[in-house]
């Protein structure tokens, strides 16, 4: 418990360090270091130096940290509320209809009516994802609830079956998509945070910020479910409430994060088991701590995936797995059979 | 034919007057180039020397393939562009994200966009694009004339063939058994018709998977494929051994045409000896 919360303050002087780290490499050789000296000194930056800083990297590096945060507290809570370890945001449909969304827009758009394409600029793609990763969390949410009560392993099979069919529609549209969207369709998935901008943080930040403040409040519920309902129920929880709000915190919160970044995998399902093996299950220092370290690491994957092919770049999706898989196996090989919740 | 000679020579003296990197220092170069057929046309107007990066599919001539490379157009980073601090992109249809190509906008850079299409007229057009991008008009007008002239012949002289003409089908890909044909309205679709043959797949647009039955109703003479590694090295052996091909007419003769995916497709100043080169490949054997 108290490694748990010692936990905090490392996280977040990393998260910090590597923030600023990011801030400071890149393609170009633009760095943090000078551009300060020069506001201190009251010398005008270059325009190159706005440029790269301010628009280019600023909005990557805060993004990433929303973006990384989302995903890992995402995780633990659907880690929580299935008492599953395999759970991850996935499960309650918001990927497969953040998918199936972004794959219409991309195969669709041409055909989409004209004052559309108007509103939502350049960000068809975005904003169809978050309103399909919404939408078909509500629909698994009505689904799974009778009576005020919602039935968590209902949610669990409504929830394959729902990704099914997306699936199945994302094939359609693939089968009736050229080349070109096929590519986009590839990347999409793969995730990256290279069209990241000042528009995208403000659209997705208010959205994550609210559903992790909502989530990082939902630890003591967790730790309660983790008893079984019935226990969690005897002990003056309001079950409902923690589950409803689970579900739609994590639904805002991946659905947004999706929708700016893309199919991200890995961080969700990884972050929260790492610091259960480092420091326990306790869900309240748990999300927090998730919340931290997905930003640290989703921020570090970005730098290298900007870095290591520059001036091209890798889909950040490729350096989440390819670094995050063979550690984390490593850690399980390392601590065999202790994988609880 | 002359011109085309001439065209030939030309390009390869402006190429060999250019050894790419030694010139990426030059004040002169301030271009980055998105799309093989732009690069091409750059290089073939003599502009190579201009040129500080490319895209990865620009692999043609060999100096711009010793260029650095900013990665797929379509996913281009903002910030590799700019640490090359270019005054121009020229790229072709459809380079992105769009966030990326504002803020390159909003860093003064100019963008140039050469449109995409897949017959001479569409080619003389890319040129006549560049060459105003780069402010070498004359030398467009000249490049555009002989490229135009240079097609006509090639293309008369493919349809100057004395036999049926042969259905081609061309194959994108044979992954996993299933096979990624070429409808109508690609480069595919166009190249095959300027080389005197008919694209054996009539019915639909642009390039999707076909079940096998279908394959051999469309009754291909000859299999046109990319010539690269990964999936599209398929053996004759392997290629003629799928369902959907056994029962053709290719299949028989063992007619499968491999090319290089950037000269058959590209649509560029070498598009006039690609149609040569499939014409020869389809009706001489």
């Amino acid at each position: 418990m108290a490694r748990a919360r010692r936990l905090h303050g490392w996280l977040a002087l990393a998260v910090v360090l590597v923030g600023l780290f990011s801030l400071t490499v890149g393609a170009t050789d633009v760095a943090l270091g000078p551009a300060l000296w020069k506001l201190a000194t009251g010398e005008a930056l270059t325009r190159m130096e706005m440029i790269v800083l301010w628009d280019i990297r600023a909005p990557r590096l805060v993004l990433g940290l929303l973006v990384g945060a989302a995903l890992a507290m995402g995780g633990a809570v659907m880690q929580g509320l299935f008492r599953n370890p395999l759970a991850d945001p996935g499960l309650v449909g918001v990927s497969a209809g953040a998918g199936l969304g972004a794959i219409t827009a991309i195969v669709l758009a041409g055909a989409a009516p004209a004052w559309l394409a108007v509103a939502t600029g350049d960000h068809l793609v975005a904003v169809a994802a978050f309103f399909g990763g919404w939408a078909s969390t509500l629909l698994l949410y009505r689904v799974s609830t009778r009576r005020g009560r919602t039935s968590v392993a209902t949610m669990l099979l409504a929830g394959i079956a729902l990704g099914a069919l997306a699936g199945a529609l994302s094939g359609i549209l693939v089968y009736i998509s050229d080349d070109r969207q096929l590519r986009d369709l590839t990347f999409w998935g793969l995730g990256s945070l290279g069209g990241a901008s000042w528009a995208k943080v403000l659209a997705a930040g208010p959205i994550i910020l609210l559903s992790l403040a909502v989530a990082s409040a939902l630890g003591r519920g967790l730790n309660g479910l983790a008893l079984g309902e019935a226990t969690a129920g005897h002990i003056g929880l309001n079950v409902q409430w923690v589950k409803g709000g689970a579900i739609l915190t994590v639904a805002g919160a991946t659905g947004a994060a999706v929708a700016v970044s893309g199919g991200i995998g890995f961080i969700g399902i990884v972050v929260p088991h790492l610091l259960r093996l480092s420091s326990g299950p306790d869900h309240r220092p748990l999300l927090i701590n998730a919340a931290l370290l997905g930003a640290l690491l989703l921020v570090l994957a970005d730098v290298i995936a900007r870095v290591i092919i520059a001036p091209a770049e890798l889909p950040i999706g490729i350096v989440t797995a390819v670094l995050g898989a063979p550690v984390f196996l490593w850690i399980l090989l390392r601590q065999r059979g202790m994988v609880d919740l | 034919m002359i011109e085309r000679r001439a065209l030939l020579a030309l390009s390869a003296a402006f190429c060999a007057a250019q050894p790419g990197r030694a010139f990426a220092a030059d004040e002169m170069a301030d271009v980055i180039a998105i799309g093989g057929a732009v690069t091409e046309i750059i290089f073939a107007l003599g502009q190579g020397h201009r040129l500080l990066a490319r895209d990865a599919t620009s692999t043609y001539p060999a100096a711009a393939e010793a260029l650095p490379d900013v990665g797929y157009m379509r996913r281009l980073s903002a910030e590799g562009v700019l640490s090359f601090a270019p005054a121009l992109i020229i790229s072709a249809e459809g380079a992105g994200p769009p966030e990326v190509i504002e803020i390159l906008r909003a860093a003064s850079v100019e963008f140039a966009e050469v449109p995409e299409g897949y017959d001479a007229r569409a080619i003389v057009a890319k040129i006549h694009a560049v060459g105003a991008a780069l402010d070498v008009p004359e030398r467009a007008q000249a490049l555009a004339e002989m490229t135009q002239a240079a097609l006509e012949a090639a293309v008369a002289q493919a349809a100057d063939v004395d036999a049926a003409p042969k259905r081609v089908m061309f194959v994108l890909s044979t992954q996993g058994g299933r096979i990624l044909a070429s409808g109508t309205g690609t480069g595919a679709d166009g190249i095959i018709r300027m080389a005197g043959g008919t694209n054996a797949v009539s019915d639909f647009d642009g390039y999707k998977p076909l079940s096998d039955e279908a394959v051999s109703a469309a009754a291909p003479d000859v299999i046109l494929m990319m010539d690269r590694t990964g999936d599209h090295a398929a053996t004759d052996d392997e290629l003629f051994g799928l369902p959907a091909f056994s029962a053709t007419p290719a299949a028989e003769t063992r007619d499968v045409v491999r090319m290089d995916g950037l000269f058959l497709l590209g649509f560029g100043p070498r598009t006039a000896e690609a149609v040569t080169a499939l014409n020869r490949a389809l009706y001489t054997s």
